[in-house]
């Protein structure tokens, strides 16, 4: 019986084409990886392993643009993913614990209107509002827009978590005469820390890595580091920029494995 | 408690019901100002006049969507024929999303099948694995791919080093650069819709099947797939959607001949030989055609719940 039953799930070729999908899928990570070790000035010969490109990241003559672009990026993802946590927080706290209402369909398509429209289409609303209210394209601009698309990649892992907690905990809480505050702040909230630190890294890594809203809104002279690549990479691939290019890659590989495993955390008890 | 959030929220309650409106609130306030007024005034761009050094001049006017459809000669006086330029970068955005779909299906599929049969606990894993790249930079990314695919690139190095041909093949700058980069950008929402409704399709109906001596290919084409249809159309438009759309993949794979919409609308804002109004509106055509394919899917979704229920 259990060997019938596994001949029936096992399909020839598949396991191969699973191996094809991943290869696919890292192929090109491992690429920039391997050439942004490699000690030559230019990107099609490989003449051995050196860290060159990563020293001329952090003292080249281009380091001073990648500095500002950094320092840009990531305080943009910091306040970016900070507010639209706090926002998402309190909004899935409404719509997991607030009961049936009206307007809950509507706040839902609402909250996941940044995923429903296409970015570039997003990227012309968002340009197109700081005109015509005559905000001066710039930090503020960028800033401003991650925080509204970071909201729904906070939003889906916070209400996940928060649907998976019984209210049980909060009713024996109030019970014992807490406050409804208290049980939210005492109860509910240090169960929803892994949701939150979740929905928080992936909204940072969204805002690092976002270049096409960035590209309208940012303005002449403000630069993030996927900007400033994508300048360089109009006059040709230089070993430097896979240098950096793998490093941002490894910061969002870092932060998304972070975020899968407190995600993971507790689920089981 | 698994249950719970698997049926969509029954252990959502009403412990805060009062405090609702205000919870909602900063959400509402935010997106409202910052997302929804956004596409309402990018509407109204679209039926506004052009001004020449970039932005608008406050008039009422068609011009924008005249011009994308209609072609009335040099001077505007000539009778209006149909204007195939815009419409050809269109339907060649449509095309090259659904090549990329087709080929991200061929490859998801199959791999999100073998994912959903391993033991359960091993699942998430393979998971976690797919969904990595997704988390990287999708600059980096495309970037990436036309490195490899270059003449000179590893791609080629490969396929020389094992015999397979001569001489290098050039792919950067054709429409198969394209697809690959659209496939490659998006291929892990191919495979997790997928693997959810795999996931949860009863195997004891291929069992049921195989009893009646189906062959493995007969009871996946005719239970296993009907089933799980949903999931499969779902990752289609978790592809092709952000796939139409796209700016980066045809920007840095594509070169000037094999323009898509992503590419039109963004250079109508670059400099000042921008139009407005022109990107406004090929921007609404854009959002027009994938809320229809969004509102087609969710129909059907409904439609498909009511008869699992």
């Amino acid at each position: 019986m259990r060997r019938s039953k596994y001949d029936i799930k096992s399909l020839p070729g598949f396991f191969g084409i699973t191996i094809l999908c991943l290869f696919i899928l890292y192929a090109p990570l491992v690429v920039v990886t391997v050439y942004s070790l490699n000690d030559s000035n230019s990107i099609t010969n490989w003449e051995g392993v050196s860290l060159r490109w990563y020293v001329d990241v952090f003292s080249g003559h281009e380091s001073q643009k990648f500095k500002i672009a950094a320092w840009n990026s990531f305080t943009i993802a910091i306040i970016a993913a900070t507010v639209a946590t706090t926002i998402a927080t309190l909004a899935a706290t409404a719509m997991v614990r607030g009961g049936k209402f009206k307007l809950r369909t509507v706040s839902f398509g609402l909250i996941s209107l940044p995923l429903m429209v296409p970015e570039i289409v997003l990227a012309v609303a968002t340009l197109i509002f700081f005109n015509s209210v005559g905000f001066t394209r710039g930090y503020a601009t960028i800033l401003i827009a991650h925080i509204a698309f970071c909201i729904p990649f906070a939003y889906l892992p916070i209400s996940a978590r928060m649907q998976g907690i019984d209210d049980s905990y909060e009713q024996a809480a109030q019970d014992l005469y807490a406050t409804k505050r208290q049980a939210f702040t005492r109860i509910l909230l240090p169960m929803m820390i892994p949701g939150i630190i979740s929905g928080y890294l992936l909204a940072f890594i969204v805002s690092l890595d976002d270049f096409i809203i960035t590209n309208f809104v940012k303005g002449a002279g403000v630069e993030t580091l996927p900007t400033a690549i994508f300048g360089s990479v109009k006059q040709g691939i230089k070993p430097n920029i896979m240098a950096i290019s793998t490093m941002l890659l490894g910061v969002s590989v870092i932060l998304v494995t972070i975020s899968y495993f407190v995600s993971k955390t507790d689920n089981k008890k | 408690m698994a249950g719970g959030a698997a049926s969509g929220g029954s252990a959502s309650t009403d412990t805060y019901k009062e405090a609702r409106n205000w919870l909602l609130l900063p959400a509402w306030v935010y997106l409202g100002v910052f997302v929804l007024i956004p596409v309402i005034m990018m509407l109204v761009y679209s039926f506004l006049t052009k001004e020449f050094r970039g932005g608008v001049v406050w008039e009422f006017s068609t011009a924008a969507y005249d011009q994308f459809f209609f072609d009335r000669g040099l001077f505007g006086d000539e009778p209006a024929k149909i204007e195939w330029t815009y419409i050809t970068i269109f339907w060649r955005s449509i095309w090259q999303a659904a090549a990329a779909t087709l080929l991200a299906l061929a490859i998801g599929f199959p791999t999100a099948y073998f994912i959903a049969t391993r033991p359960e606990r091993a699942r998430p894993m393979w998971v976690f694995l797919i969904t990595i790249p997704y988390w990287v930079n999708l600059l980096i990314r495309t970037v990436s791919m036309k490195f490899m695919l270059r003449d000179t690139g590893p791609l080629n190095d490969v396929l020389i080093g094992i015999g397979l041909i001569n001489d290098p093949i050039s792919i950067i700058n054709t429409n198969f650069a394209v697809q690959l980069g659209l496939f490659y950008s998006y291929l892990p929402f191919m495979v997790l819709p997928i693997y959810a409704s795999v996931e949860r399709y009863n195997f004891s109906l291929s069992e049921a099947a195989a009893d009646l001596y189906a062959s493995k290919w007969v009871t996946l084409r005719r239970i296993l797939l009907p089933a799980v249809k949903p999931g499969v159309i779902a990752g289609c438009i978790l592809v092709f959607v952000p796939s139409m759309g796209s700016f980066l993949a045809p920007d840095l794979l594509g070169g000037a001949k094999n323009f898509m919409i992503g590419s039109l609308i963004e250079e109508q804002f670059k400099g000042n030989a921008g139009n407005w109004p022109f990107g406004a509106a090929a921007s609404m055509v854009l959002l027009s055609m994938v809320l229809i394919i969004l509102m087609i899917f969710a129909r059907q979704q409904a439609k498909a719940e009511k008869e699992v229920s």
